[in-house]
């Protein structure tokens, strides 16, 4: 990490904003780590982005790729990076060099707004704040490898995980999906004969003259069935569907050790993303609430830099046609509940009112707006926070429409302004970060060891082509056939992998 | 190397395809959308996308923002309206920006590693320039310069103390005297002329000339970014041939009979006549679909082009679009005749069956940076 001890101090004009700022955003209530700045060129700047806001990764094509495309916008000025932070503890920021001060500022605040977001909101309390000496180690043992055993073998198999990477399971770092096996002991260990016998299964306690009726029969055959469920399911491998495919596969799959290791690099680096990608619009929304206020309210913006400040800010806020722009609906959300709870717009006698006038005229003057969206920045992620305050006045104002594709025109079309449906389709889109929900149905399919995976159809389908190329990585994995259930249209299809070719078959659901 | 470019030319190289070859199905053509004044421009930007149980985006639709009617279109079916967002953290803000014929003809050298063109032989062909660069205390009267005169003037007066700022009179004598001074500037100039000329028989169709007008507006982009002050000759011929303006050029109708001669006669004359070949790069481009009208004018043809143009040329560049009525026979008697494709034979043919083929037609054309 010797590269960020480094880190050159900001110059006296811009460190005495900083501090300023940093005085404004304590005022404000905002509660961050220790956040470190640096001005750093455009091709600095280029380069972390393409690492994903890190000195340094292993390495790879992909973020030579992601270099490649900001080199090109910035160099043909079509778009350039204003601020980069990331969420470690200390916080780092980067400040593009030769940006005019009044943008510094702006970054600034906006990035303590991030600062604050990420040490307090729920979704980041997993994650790993010293990612940026994981980071380092992860680049060094993938190096290591690759002298090892050859840079295109390794750099191949690293393909072949990131292309199973979305297969994780977002919420795993906040519950417990099932019982530790290790330390649990099985109560049933019973001999394979007696499974089933009437005196085995557990009872009710009663005393003798009442067992009867306590545990009659049909109970008791209720019981005996449940029990047999249970063995049959231990059976099973996995016990239950599980949802961290790649984990799954780190346990179970026939990998060298590198290979594992490799597969546990990729696991890491996204659940440490997972939570950035689960909360863009609050995080985005959250620092734009901060930046407008700290730089309108504050005295931070002096005269002269007040147009170009809006001509900014205006450029992050802008809405396109084509999609949400976090930053905008993100920013408004958060004001819009800052009015609702200033105005008292809640609770049973606001959510009961039908009369359109006096809900819109509606002022108790509660004043717990401040309080409601520092609540709401901790405890939300984005689905929540749009299912909870997402209003059809706030549908309208923003003027939300959902879009489809039209097959006969070969074109997208606006199709619908409706408050439920604009909801429901954005709620989908944020649902499991907008990937398809996968399980580990059965590591030994069919009694072959044969991987099947399960599809969660919630009514779209999977892309095919995609589908069969992920499936051939998967058998590079697992080394056996790999399947995964699906639907396609109305039918419930399996496609399989087996080595050599892809085949598609109807099941039945049921069976 | 710092580790983004090791990344970096990595993924070059699995782009171009010279390693990783199992990755190729994978790459897609993407582009960076610029504008030229009312135009836009694409700016090419190659994208590998590894696969992964996703969604099929057709299926899907989404939410947007902003307004318009329930059925009002977003863009067509390829692509997926907002896509390409920001990613990991960092804020982005998208730019329109102009491009300018310049930067295009950059760009178009970057993608197609096009070398920078050696001018041939004219070096001593040298313009000489003043330029007025400094300033000298000796000089013509025509040349003082009056400001610098009296500043000198009046930092004398005030440092011998005769200043008197109630009544400023300043008087320069000799030693303040300033005067403009010039340097001679010696340029090596190049000028170059392009000779366009395209058979516009009957078997020329629409699709064949629009490949012509493309493929000719990038060889002059990349030209004019080589020449200062380049200039254009346009040659139309069937059976006949005349020398025109560029609407003519790319506007005319197709006609007539096939006689490849015609025009080599022309712009051997054009040549003679304007762009002597000692001071001058000419550059001949022909366009055709190869259907001559005899074996005898194709004989003709090559004896104009062994005795005038390919000799005084830089280079030859004849190009044969695929068309559905065409024999394409020119091009093979071309091949016939001149070394073509060996290092000292200024002789380039290239094939373009389609759009698609005109990059790799353009790379053929200027890839030798003749």
């Amino acid at each position: 990490m010797i590269q960020y001890l480094k880190v050159r101090p900001l110059g006296p004009e811009l460190e005495g904003w900083r501090v300023k700022i940093e005085k404004i955003a304590k005022a404000c209530g905002l509660d961050f780590f220790e956040t470190i700045f640096e001005v750093v060129s455009y091709d600095r700047m280029n380069e972390i982005a393409a690492f994903g806001g890190f000195p340094t990764r292993y390495p790879h094509w992909r973020f030579g790729m992601s270099y490649e495309r900001l080199a090109k916008s910035y160099a043909y000025g079509l778009s350039k990076i204003y601020e980069l932070v990331i969420n470690t503890d200390p916080c780092y920021a980067y400040l593009l060099e030769g940006n005019e001060t009044v943008d510094q500022k702006l970054v600034m605040a906006h990035v303590y707004g991030h600062c604050d977001f990420f040490k307090n909101n729920f979704y980041f309390g997993r994650t790993n704040r010293k990612m940026l000496d994981t980071m380092a180690n992860h680049a060094t043992r993938v190096r290591r490898y690759q002298d090892l055993y050859g840079y295109t073998q390794v750099e191949e198999f690293i393909d072949v995980c990131l292309s199973l990477e979305n297969l994780i399971d977002i919420h795993a770092p906040y519950i417990k999906r099932q019982p530790d096996r290790s330390t649990e002991r099985r109560k049933e260990d019973l001999p394979d004969e007696l499974i089933g016998d009437l005196d085995t299964v557990p009872r009710l306690e009663a005393k003798e003259y009442m067992d009867e009726f306590v545990n009659p029969q049909n109970f008791l055959e209720k019981q005996r069935q449940k029990q047999k469920d249970e063995i049959e399911k231990q059976k099973r491998y996995p016990e239950e569907p599980q949802r961290d495919v790649l984990l799954f596969l780190m346990e179970n799959a026939p990998l060298t050790r590198w290979q594992r290791n490799v597969l546990g690099i990729v696991r890491d680096e996204a659940y440490y993303f997972a939570p950035q990608a689960m909360t863009k619009i609050m995080n985005e929304g959250w620092a734009s609430f901060w930046h407008t206020h700290i730089m309108t309210t504050k005295g931070v913006l002096e005269g002269g830099e007040v147009i170009d400040y809006a001509d900014r800010h205006s450029g992050t806020t802008v809405m396109h046609r084509g999609s949400i722009n976090p930053y905008k609906i993100g920013l408004e959300l958060f004001r819009h509940i800052q009015e609702r709870w200033d105005r008292g717009q809640f609770g049973k006698a606001y959510e009961d009112c039908d009369d359109m006038a006096a809900r819109a005229n509606w002022n108790t003057h509660a004043g717990k707006g401040i309080e409601k969206v520092f609540e709401v920045r901790r405890h939300h992620n984005d689905l929540t926070f749009l299912d909870e305050f997402l209003t059809p006045e706030f549908c309208a104002e923003q003027k939300l429409f959902t879009f489809e594709h039209n097959p006969k025109a070969n074109e997208w079309q606006i199709a619908s302004r409706q408050f439920a449906e604009v909801k429901q389709k954005l709620l989908f889109q944020l649902t499991n970060m907008g990937q398809p929900i996968i399980e580990v149905e059965d590591a030994n399919h069919r009694n072959r060891a044969e991987l099947l995976l399960r599809h969660r159809h919630e009514g779209v389908d999977l892309d095919a082509n995609y589908a069969h190329a992920t499936l051939r990585n998967l058998f590079r994995i697992w080394k056996r056939p790999c399947h995964i259930a699906t639907r396609r249209g109305e039918k419930s299809v399996i496609v399989s992998f087996d080595g050599e070719k892809i085949a598609e078959r109807n099941f039945d659901e049921a069976a | 190397m710092s580790r983004i470019k090791q990344d970096h030319s990595r993924f070059r190289q699995i782009v171009r395809g010279k390693i990783r070859g199992n990755l190729k199905q994978y790459i897609s053509q993407g582009e960076l959308i610029g504008k030229q004044g009312k135009d836009k421009v694409s700016i090419p930007l190659p994208q590998i996308e590894l696969p992964r149980f996703k969604f099929n985006a057709q299926d899907g639709g989404g939410v947007g923002q902003g307004e318009g009617q329930e059925g009002d279109s977003l863009g067509d079916g390829d692509q997926q309206p907002g896509q390409g967002e920001a990613g990991e953290g960092e804020g982005e803000k998208a730019l329109e920006v102009d491009v300018t014929l310049d930067e295009l003809a950059q760009i178009l050298g970057e993608e197609l590693q096009l070398p920078r063109i050696e001018p041939r032989g004219q070096k001593e062909v040298v313009t000489e320039r003043d330029r007025y660069t400094g300033i000298r205390p000796v000089g013509p009267n025509s040349l003082r310069h009056f400001k610098r005169t009296f500043r000198e003037a009046l930092k004398r007066t005030i440092a011998i103390g005769e200043y008197n700022p109630k009544n400023p009179v300043v008087l320069p004598i000799k030693e303040d005297m300033r005067y403009r001074s010039w340097t001679t500037v010696k340029s090596p100039q190049s000028n170059a002329v392009v000779i366009y000329m395209m058979d516009v028989s009957g078997s020329m169709g629409d699709e064949q000339k629009e490949i012509v007008r493309i493929e000719s507006f990038w060889i002059n982009a990349w030209l004019k970014s080589q020449y200062e002050g380049i200039q254009t000759r346009y040659i139309i011929h069937d059976a006949t041939a005349r020398e025109v303006d560029e609407h003519t050029f790319f506007h005319t109708r197709e006609s007539g009979g096939t006689m490849i001669s015609s025009a080599y006669k022309l712009a051997n004359r054009i040549i003679e006549d304007d762009y002597p070949a000692a001071d001058w790069n000419i550059y001949p481009f022909h366009f055709s679909d190869g259907d001559n009208w005899s074996v005898d004018d194709t004989r003709t043809c090559i004896r104009l082009l062994k005795e005038g143009l390919v000799p005084v040329a830089n280079q030859f560049s004849y190009g044969q679009v695929e068309s559905p009525y065409g024999s394409g026979q020119f091009i093979k008697d071309l091949r016939e005749h001149f070394e073509v494709g060996s290092e000292d034979c200024n002789v380039v043919c290239s094939e373009i069956k389609d759009k698609d083929a005109i990059v790799k037609s353009i790379k053929e054309f200027l890839g030798a940076g003749r």
